[in-house]
Parts: C-alpha cells; sequence; structure tokens
C-alpha cells in the first residue's frame, strides 16, 4: 500500500518535470507533422500492402483474396506490353534527356556574362504548366501536311508524319516533349554542382596537356558525378511512373503503343473500379523502383570510390 | 574584375580554332536555346489571336485574314479562364501555407526541442522518402473519400489537394538540415533567457530560416501548379477545377481559336512571374539539386 503511492507521487513528479521541461510543448508542435503523417503518408502506405491483398471496389466490403491481385495483375496480356512501353519510355528519355541538359550546363558554365540569358530561355518551357504544353505539342504534332511541325519539316521536303497517330513515332514524340519540358530545370541544377567544381585542376591537367575536351572529361564531370548519378536514378524513377504525357497526348494510343505501367494502374482503379488490383500493380511497381535504387546505389557507389 | 578560370584558359582563347568556333558554337546554342524556349509561346501568342480557320490550314503563316483580338476576352469570359486560374493560385497557395506549417512545426520539434521519440519520427519520416509516390496513389484517394475515424468526405474540398501536399518528408528533412545547421549556443541563449518553445520558434528559428523556407515555399508552388493527376481524381466538380485540370476537358468542346487564346492565358502568368523573378526561381531550382545530394 505504502509501496504503491510512493510509485504514483514518484510518476507524478516525474510527469510534472516531464511537464516543466517543455515536454507538452514538443508534443503540440509534432501534432501537425504526426497528424499529416498519419493521415496522407504512413496511413496509405501501410493501407495499400493490405489493400492489394483485398477484393476492394468501394461498394461491397472488402474481402480477403490472398494473391488473387497479384496473380490476375501478372496475367494479365496487357502488363507485357505496358511493362515494355515504360521501359522503352524510360531508355528514350535517358537517351535524349540526359546529355542536353548536362551540356547545356558545362556549356553555359563557361560562359562569363551571357549565360543567365541561355538559363532563362532554356528554363521557359519548364515555366508552362505540363498540361497546357501537352495541349499544345498535341497541336504541334498534328498530323495532316498542315500541322506545324509536318510544315516546318515540309520546308526541307521531309513527312508529312503521323507522329502521335503512328505506333511507332507516338513513343519518341511524347519523349522529345518531356525532354523540351524538363531539360531547362535539370540544367538548371547541374550548373548549381558546377559552381563547386575546383578549378585549380584545370590548371593542372592543361600543364599535362589535356585538351578541352579531355579536361570536361576527366576533369569536370568526375567532380559532380555525384549529382549527376542523383539525377539519373530520380529521373529514372519519374519515368517509370510517368502518367499525365501519355495520358493526354495518345490516351495509351494508339493500338497501347503507349500505355505505360502508370496508365495501367490508372485504368484498373478509376475505370473499372479494381481498387485491389491497382494497388497490387502499385506495390509491384513500388518493389521494381525500390530494387532499383539500392541495386543503383551499390553500383555507383563503388564507381563513386575509384 | 579578375575572374576564376573555366575549362578553357585564356591561351586556349588565342588558338584560331577556339576564338572562331566558340562564338559559332555559342551562337547556334543560342539560336537552339531560343527556338526552344521562345519559339512555341511566340507562336502560341500568334495563334491566340488567329481564326480557327488560319490556324488550322496554315499555322505557320502570319494572319493570313487578320488579328482577331476579341479571342482573348472571350476566352476569359466564355471559358472562365479566370475563375480555373483563381482556383489553381487557391489551390498553390494553400497547399504552400499547409506545406510550411507541417514542416517548419515538426522541423522544430524534431531539430531543436529533440524530445526521446524524436529519432523515431525522424526515421519514420525517412523512410517514407525512398518510397516511390506510385504506392500510396490509390489509398490517398480511398483516404480522401472516407477520413479514417473522422468519418468525413474531402473529396470536392480545396483540403484534398491542400494536406496531402504537407506530408511531403522531403521538406521536413530539408527543413530539419538546415535548424540542424543553426548554432545551438544561440538556442541555448534564449532558453536562458527564459523564450518559452512558441517563443523560440517564431522570433529565433523562423526568422534565421527564411532562406529555406523561400525556397520550400518557391518548391510546393511550383510542384502544385503542374500537378495534374491529383486534382483530377478529388476535384471532380468543375466549379472547383484548376487550370491544368479543366483545359483537357474545356478543350474537347471548344472551337480551336478559343482554345489556343486559353492556353495562351494560362500560360502567360506564370511566364511572367517568371520573368520578374527568374534570379529568385534559378537560385531555388538550383538549390534544390544541392538538396538532393
Amino acid at each position: 500500500m505504502f509501496q504503491t503511492t510512493n510509485q504514483t507521487r514518484s510518476g507524478t513528479r516525474s510527469l510534472l518535470t516531464w511537464y516543466r521541461s517543455g515536454g507538452l510543448s514538443a508534443v503540440l508542435f509534432a501534432v501537425p507533422l504526426v497528424l499529416t503523417f498519419l493521415y496522407f503518408s504512413w496511413g496509405p502506405i501501410l493501407r495499400g500492402l493490405v489493400l492489394s491483398f483485398q477484393k476492394n471496389n468501394l461498394v461491397a466490403a472488402p474481402e480477403w483474396v490472398g494473391m488473387a491481385n497479384f496473380s490476375y495483375v501478372l496475367t494479365d496480356p496487357q502488363l507485357p506490353q505496358a511493362a515494355l512501353n515504360t521501359l522503352y519510355f524510360a531508355a528514350l528519355a535517358l537517351l535524349f534527356g540526359f546529355p542536353v541538359p548536362l551540356f547545356l550546363a558545362v556549356f553555359v558554365s563557361e560562359l562569363r556574362t551571357t549565360g543567365w540569358l541561355y538559363n532563362v530561355l532554356s528554363y521557359l518551357p519548364a515555366v508552362v504548366p505540363p498540361v497546357a504544353a501537352i495541349l499544345l505539342w498535341t497541336f504541334f504534332y498534328d498530323p495532316s501536311a498542315s500541322g506545324v511541325f509536318n510544315s516546318i519539316l515540309g520546308w526541307f521536303g521531309i513527312g508529312p508524319f503521323a507522329w502521335l497517330n503512328s505506333q511507332s513515332l507516338a513513343m519518341p514524340a511524347i519523349v522529345l516533349e518531356a525532354t523540351w519540358a524538363g531539360a531547362g530545370a535539370t540544367s538548371i541544377i547541374y550548373l548549381a554542382a558546377l559552381t563547386g567544381v575546383r578549378t585549380e585542376l584545370y590548371e593542372a591537367a592543361e600543364l599535362d596537356g589535356a585538351g578541352i575536351w579531355s579536361r570536361i572529361w576527366h576533369v569536370t564531370l568526375p567532380q559532380i558525378r555525384g549529382i549527376i548519378f542523383i539525377m539519373m536514378l530520380l529521373q529514372l524513377i519519374g519515368t517509370f511512373q510517368v502518367f499525365t504525357e501519355p495520358f493526354l497526348f495518345t490516351g495509351g494510343g494508339p493500338n497501347n503503343a503507349t500505355t505505360t505501367i502508370l496508365l495501367l494502374i490508372y485504368r484498373y482503379a478509376f475505370v473499372n473500379g479494381d481498387f485491389g488490383a491497382a494497388t497490387a500493380l502499385s506495390v509491384l511497381l513500388a518493389g521494381v523502383l525500390c530494387l532499383l535504387s539500392v541495386v543503383y546505389h551499390f553500383v555507383t557507389r563503388r564507381w563513386s570510390t575509384t | 574584375m579578375t575572374h576564376e578560370r573555366g575549362i578553357i584558359s585564356t591561351q586556349d582563347r588565342r588558338r584560331t580554332a577556339v576564338r572562331y568556333g566558340l562564338p559559332a558554337i555559342q551562337v547556334l546554342i543560342f539560336i537552339a536555346v531560343l527556338i526552344a524556349g521562345v519559339g512555341p509561346l511566340l507562336w502560341l501568342l500568334k495563334s491566340g489571336v488567329s481564326t480557327s480557320q488560319d490556324i488550322l490550314s496554315g499555322p505557320m503563316q502570319l494572319w493570313p485574314s487578320g488579328i482577331q483580338l476579341k479571342n482573348i476576352p472571350d476566352a476569359w469570359n466564355r471559358v472562365q479562364i479566370g475563375a480555373y486560374l483563381g482556383n489553381t493560385a487557391f489551390i498553390a497557395i494553400g497547399s504552400m501555407i499547409s506545406t510550411l506549417f507541417v514542416c517548419t512545426t515538426g522541423a522544430f520539434v524534431l531539430s531543436v526541442l529533440r524530445p526521446k521519440w524524436g529519432p523515431i519520427v525522424t526515421g519514420a519520416v525517412l523512410a517514407t522518402l525512398f518510397l516511390p509516390g506510385v504506392i500510396s496513389l490509390v489509398p490517398l484517394y480511398m483516404t480522401i473519400l472516407k477520413m479514417p475515424v473522422l468519418g468525413i468526405s474531402l473529396q470536392n474540398t480545396f483540403w484534398a489537394v491542400w494536406l496531402p501536399s504537407a506530408a511531403g518528408a522531403f521538406n521536413v528533412l530539408v527543413m530539419k538540415r538546415y535548424f540542424d545547421s543553426i548554432p545551438r549556443e544561440l538556442i541555448e541563449a534564449a532558453r536562458i533567457d527564459g523564450a518559452s518553445n512558441l517563443r523560440m520558434f517564431t522570433a529565433l528559428i523562423l526568422p534565421l530560416s527564411k532562406p529555406i523556407v523561400g525556397v520550400v515555399a518557391l518548391l510546393t508552388v511550383i510542384g502544385s501548379w503542374k500537378d495534374y493527376l491529383w486534382p483530377l481524381l478529388v476535384l471532380p466538380d468543375p466549379k472547383l477545377q484548376p487550370i491544368s485540370v479543366a483545359l483537357p476537358r474545356v478543350a474537347k468542346t471548344t472551337e480551336i481559336s478559343l482554345q489556343m487564346s486559353a492556353l495562351f492565358l494560362a500560360v502567360l502568368i506564370p511566364v511572367v512571374l517568371f520573368l520578374v523573378f527568374q534570379k529568385q526561381f534559378l537560385r531555388g531550382v538550383g538549390m534544390s539539386g544541392g538538396i538532393k545530394e
């Protein structure tokens, strides 16, 4: 009896010191963060994992179906095509979208007085809201001979091309627009990294007889490789989750030539109302991306230390 | 003014190949970025005041049948571009306020107050940084339709866009790292002077963090201005939609000349804002790269 009162007393006392040292206000300050993350980040992530094992169409009560969603998604005949399209988009985006901003940034960093002008001009496309840019480019890609691109190419006697209506050209056309929209912003980020390059190394390289190109290759690029690797990974993760461009440009057509994984998820959830299948595919895609990041991290770390 | 040397040295510049090659490359790249950056905008400006007939039959000709200035007021009134732009701005500003509120208060706890349970929260926030956004798209949508515990639906309210944007791990961690760099002596001194936590937050930490608050605010506004899929899902009511969601829907039912003037108006405001604040913009975007590293 005596002991319990002693215990509660020391309990109240430690509560009191906790309160006096600002413990309560720390909790109050943390409430917005914890609540928003519970509702909109941690909660949905956990719920997604649970949902992928359930049959859920928002109407009937959810019901456990085990791996049925996964096997449904994995055997969907559209999946291989969508996965290939997504890989194709990522590869093309890397091919177009990686060298252009890097070259632009290295070039602009050499300009002493007019560099800002190049920055402003190349960043302009990134300011145009993506949806407006896509609608504008849809019009540029008009397949008739009087379309904007077709009439420009027509001056040189090339074309006309079907662009978005052609199964083989639709994806490159989409990537071209995405590169146009994204290159300026990426270039600015590289440029910021380039200001940290140690310039005395150029002096040494020049004395050793290195030309301009080999100075770029052996001095400039190795010094910013950290940010190059990060930007490449972020670009990969971004392109694997591409939605707006194919959705608005072609809606996945022609003949599913531009259907990406995210378009498939969108169709499962918001066209068919099959939320279980949609989350199952999301979980699979997220798993692949996590795996990709881990592998990428280890591979590039080995390159970075040598 | 002495300038630090770049890749190309003064000696290189004397060589004929560099002396004439470099300006030539400069001009070529300048033409390329000019065409890529300004070309589409000029074309849009031209088409925004053309007749539908001209846009369709001669898109690269300069006004074969004259300038049609009434497109602009028509787009503003009939397509209601003004209302959609208003929604966009309202959504962007609300997202910015909610993001800043959550990430400054959260980072203040994790970095300055450092309660015993702080590292757990930091770890949980950090973990979400590595998960791609796609994993929570569908469950987040279901959360909005029916909030757990509260049982209310946020669909067709701006809260459905404002609140999820605040749950970004990147912003919280960037803010925390900035607060970490504030000298502890300042915080200890404030505490000895008897400042309460709230006062320390508003009078010491926030004023010292203006640069990072500015960058997070700018990046949030840009992100929200560009967002398409999320507002499309949670704001089906046309009266609430931002311009990015409204434009493709409107485009299906409007004649081409009005479409082009609507696009022009939608592009005009961000472009003008960018040209006015280009320095801050480019510095903010550049900083975002340094933060990612």
